[in-house]
């Protein structure tokens, strides 16, 4: 049963404000709230706007984390205001005090509001975000795998908060980059069935340069997400689909770059660091550095090798050797990388599917995706979508 | 000024249909929303669409269990039509991407739901209201060119010219403070309902009546308005909503001795008896000393029953809000629930094409009364009025504007509603704070107008809200700036939901039976001799309104005994 909940308490809130009608920077605020320790943040801060200034500028709705209304940052992590409860910001907090700030990468309009349209939004009508249909479109519903609707929920369960957009690396780096929100929205399409236009999708977010392969894999946005869609993740189902189902070989090498990676690793047991590059450009192989495009990229890459050499961050003889690791180590490596890749079916990574949780002890194993519905193939196996009616 | 053939208030489920549709049948569009479309309450629906889609189901049993469900107060000519369309109006759905849920032959799956004879429920996970207004907007999106979209906007006035048609709305853009005319053929209310004027209550801080009164300002009668929905599973803690899916899936309600209580009431459909069935059932038990949790306030909604799969799969959102919100594992232990406010089955009274009684004024989804739920609504057939409605009005107002010209319309609204701004905002800190008042209005309801009314309780409340009315008008609040003063509206806001509450109470007062949601522990019984009509509640300038009635359509099913 739920614990007993414990009485009010006070709680001070440091709210980040801004008020771009005066000519003034923005500023902290400081409101000492009471409730009890489970409720949200949101709570407090509009019992704050309620008791003592209703100036504070923040949106929200439901207060229930369906509606994507009150994204901040609290302490410096982004989340949902309505979804963070108060005793648990309190422990986050640097000195006592619960820090709520706007959220980063985008600009401020006034105290907790951003512009999304100016970011988040113009994103998502990146990825052309409508089901282009396959036709003939047929009188009753799509007939489609049971499985394959229940993994785009996944992506469906986005509430286009910004969350994952708030605190995005690559976004930081590359305000072009098309993003975590906007790109698990395009998975929507791509492991949609019923969508006519997969392979087009795929080729389009490849091949742009700030597209699937923008990403670094940094998982902040995976931490950030309140509905457990883990953009991140289907970042890397799009990749799989372009680069293994449908064998697009994009034009930024993000493809490339990935197989030779996780060879290098495989044979090597530890990156080979020297030989990324020239099997990225020029094929997954020891000759791929003899390709037309890795000599060019390697003698683009010159002054980089050479301020290595200078700084001795590597030396010629260490450059053109592997990394030793123990035999047993390497073998153990090899193991691992036979077992995921004997599988008959890739593990899809997916929530709704698995049904496992990371928070949830004594959840189940995550399944195959197939194993249990007998179907002949995991809605990620097929570069069609396997529409089996469709 | 911006001119449009059909102008749309509110984008949710309804709003965006309309918009869609409208744009379909080649009419320019204008879409305005006092937050971005995909924060609208819509989203929070959970559990599902009714549609007779099953080869052996049947829409006219669909439509049978809807004015069951109503209690008989539904028109039964607007029930066979949203009923007849829902099949259709579902594959349209599925068609433009909505992703329903599939069974193992991959075709749509339908799920058992309250007060229905059948399985008929498509769905999302339970996210379904979530899962289509994303998807609606997607097409919004799609249809850029030819629909306007004013995402954060909000409507201060309907404009009737001199001939008392409604020809436009002012609106206050909320990012700048800027105040626009907007001019059109047709508006269409889809602003959504009213339960702020409750607290607690499941619906969203944005729930604040604001369509209803604006039509009942200028003169078009509400109706149904003492019909006002108890969900019966909403969390103990803060009236959050547990989806009727839970109970859908198979899970139990348990009182205070472990017993499935529901044998007593509704011994056939126990736990899946209509809602209004099992929210006095609920507060029965309470109210008789078999409530559990803090006070005995509470019942046990045990989803443990359900197999753990299933729930993480199709009830993952409550599962989260378990978690969150509770700190309960529901698929490990029972959680708390009782009784609380959910839906207006009432609202702007309405033809079956949404048309009001103002010419060129529409309304659609909870805002509008047709009334296809009468006394109480079925769970999941409110996100089939949204879509049924919404398109049906978008269709008539588009053919409408296609035989008129744009009329011309002056700024006096424009000026007024700016004076009234300023005029809130210039205020004296001598009365109330906006909040406090709102806080009462909201305790008041809850307590006098909610499961079980009686006069004593309902006259109170009436003069409570009267003297809110009052208080309101010198209501003061903090934020003097125009960017995103989210204070003026939330004074706007209240007068709203007192206009809406008043018409509430005195249709609660007025109807002496117990019919559907009503149920008067003075009159407890249904009296079809004399309430088997609607009652109209119309303004009367700053007096009490004024009540009317207007007669039931009955079709092909006369009033009988109402068992679940």
């Amino acid at each position: 049963m739920a614990e007993a909940h414990k009485p009010p308490q006070d709680f001070t809130l440091r709210l980040r404000r801004y008020d771009p009608e005066s000519s003034g920077a923005p500023y902290w605020d400081e409101h000492t709230i009471q409730l009890e320790p489970h409720r949200s943040v949101l709570e407090g801060i509009l019992q704050a706007k309620a008791r003592f200034d209703g100036s504070i500028g923040i949106r929200c709705s439901c207060r229930a984390a369906i509606c994507g209304s009150c994204g901040v940052r609290i302490n410096g992590q982004p989340g949902l205001a309505c979804h963070t409860h108060l005793d648990k910001a309190l422990a986050s907090a640097r000195d006592g005090v619960i820090e709520v700030e706007p959220m980063g990468n985008m600009p401020v309009i006034k105290d907790l509001i951003v512009d999304m349209d100016a970011v988040h939004w113009k994103k998502v009508q990146r990825v052309t975000p409508w089901l282009i249909n396959k036709q003939p479109i047929p009188e009753r519903e799509y007939v489609v795998p049971r499985e394959s609707m229940i993994d785009v929920t996944q992506s469906m369960a986005c509430i286009q908060c910004g969350a994952c957009v708030s605190d995005c690396l690559s976004m930081e780096v590359d305000p072009l980059f098309i993003g975590p929100a906007a790109l698990a929205k395009a998975y929507r399409f791509v492991g949609d069935p019923r969508d006519a236009d997969q392979f087009e999708r795929l080729k389009d977010l490849a091949e742009d340069p700030h597209g699937i392969y923008d990403c670094t894999h940094c998982f902040k946005c995976i931490d950030a997400c309140p509905k457990g869609v883990a953009p991140m993740s289907q970042i890397m189902r799009l990749r799989r689909r372009a680069g293994d189902d449908h064998g697009i070989n994009d034009r930024n090498n993000g493809h490339r770059h990935e197989k030779a990676f996780t060879s290098l690793v495989r044979d090597n047991g530890l990156l080979w660091e020297a030989e990324l590059l020239p099997r990225s450009y020029g094929g997954d192989s020891f000759f791929g550095k003899f390709a037309p495009p890795a000599a060019l990229e390697l003698v683009d890459s010159l002054p980089v090798i050479t301020k290595a050499l200078v700084r001795r961050k590597v030396t010629p003889t260490g450059a053109l050797k592997p990394h030793k690791i123990p035999k047993e180590d390497r073998q153990q490596l090899k193991r691992l990388y036979d077992t995921i890749e004997g599988r008959d079916d890739r593990i899809e990574l997916n929530l709704y599917i698995s049904g496992y949780d990371e928070d949830d002890e004594g959840a189940e194993e995550p399944q195959r995706v197939a194993a249990d519905e007998g179907m002949t193939s995991a809605p990620g196996g097929s570069p069609s979508g396997e529409g089996s009616g469709a | 000024m911006p001119a449009h053939d059909v102008l749309i208030i509110g984008a949710g489920l309804a709003g965006q249909r309309a918009a869609l549709a409208a744009a379909d049948a080649g009419a320019t569009v204008a879409i305005v929303s006092k937050v971005h479309p995909v924060r609208s309450h819509s989203v929070a629906a959970a559990g599902g669409i009714n549609a007779a889609i099953d080869p052996a189901d049947d829409w006219r049993s669909h439509a049978f269990d809807t004015v069951k469900g109503s209690d008989f107060l539904g028109d039964q000519d607007a029930i066979e039509i949203m009923c007849a369309e829902a099949p259709g109006e579902v594959m349209h759905l599925e068609h433009i991407g909505v992703t329903f849920h599939r069974n193992e032959k991959g075709e749509l799956d339908l799920r058992p739901f309250g007060g229905a004879s059948f399985n008929r429920t498509a769905y999302v996970a339970d996210i379904t209201g979530q899962a289509m207004l994303h998807v609606l907007y997607e097409q919004i999106l799609k249809y850029s060119e030819r629909v306007d979209r004013f995402e954060e906007w909000f409507v201060t006035s309907l404009i009737l010219d001199d001939d008392g048609e409604c020809v436009g709305a002012v609106a206050r853009d909320v990012r700048s403070g800027r105040m626009e005319t907007f001019v059109a053929k047709n508006v269409i209310l889809a602003s959504g309902g009213a339960g702020q004027c409750y607290k607690p209550t499941t619906n969203a801080l944005i729930c604040t009546g604001d369509g209803m009164a604006q039509a009942y300002r200028v003169g078009a009668p509400l109706m149904d308005m003492e019909m006002v929905q108890y969900h019966p599973t909403t969390l103990l803690e803060n009236g959050f909503l547990i989806t009727e899916g839970a109970r859908g899936e198979g899970a139990y309600l348990l009182n205070a001795d472990g017993e499935r209580f529901m044998e007593k009431y509704a011994p056939n459909k126990m736990e899946l008896a209509s809602r209004d069935v099992v929210s006095r059932a609920e507060q029965t038990e309470i109210n008789e000393g078999r409530g559990v949790g803090p006070d005995g306030a509470g019942i046990y909604l045990d989803i443990t029953v359900v197999p753990r799969k299933r729930t993480l799969e199709a009830l993952r959102e409550i599962v989260n809000i378990g978690k969150d919100f509770a700190g309960v594992d529901i698929t490990r232990e029972p959680i708390l629930i009782r009784p609380g406010q959910h839906y207006i089955m009432g609202g702007v009274k309405t033809d079956v094409h949404g048309a009001t009684s103002i010419a060129g004024l529409y309304a659609a989804g909870e805002v509008a009364c047709v009334s296809v739920h009468g006394g109480n609504r079925l769970g999941a057939n409110s996100l089939l009025d949204t879509l049924i409605f919404g398109r049906r009005s978008g269709e008539h107002a588009a053919a409408r504007a296609s035989a008129m010209p744009m009329p011309s319309v002056g700024d006096d609204q424009l000026r007024r509603d700016t004076d009234m701004i300023a005029g809130i905002i210039g205020r004296e800190r001598t009365g109330r704070r906006v909040s406090e008042i709102k806080e009462e209005l909201g305790t008041e309801m809850n307590r006098n107008v909610a499961v079980f009314r009686d006069e004593a309780g309902l006259r109170h409340a009436h003069e409570v809200v009267r003297r809110l009315k009052e208080e309101a008008q010198t209501a003061y609040i903090d934020d003097r700036g125009t960017v995103f003063n989210q204070d003026v509206l939330g004074a706007i806001e209240l007068g709203y939901m007192l206009d809406v509450a008043e018409a509430t109470v005195v249709a609660a007062i007025e109807r002496k039976e117990s019919r559907g949601a009503q149920f008067r522990t003075d009159y407890p019984e249904r009296n079809d001799d004399v309430w088997l009509k609607h009652i109209d509640i119309s303004r009367n300038g700053d007096d009490v309104p004024d009540v009317l009635y207007s007669p039931v359509t009955i079709t092909q099913w006369q009033p009988e005994e109402r068992k679940y």
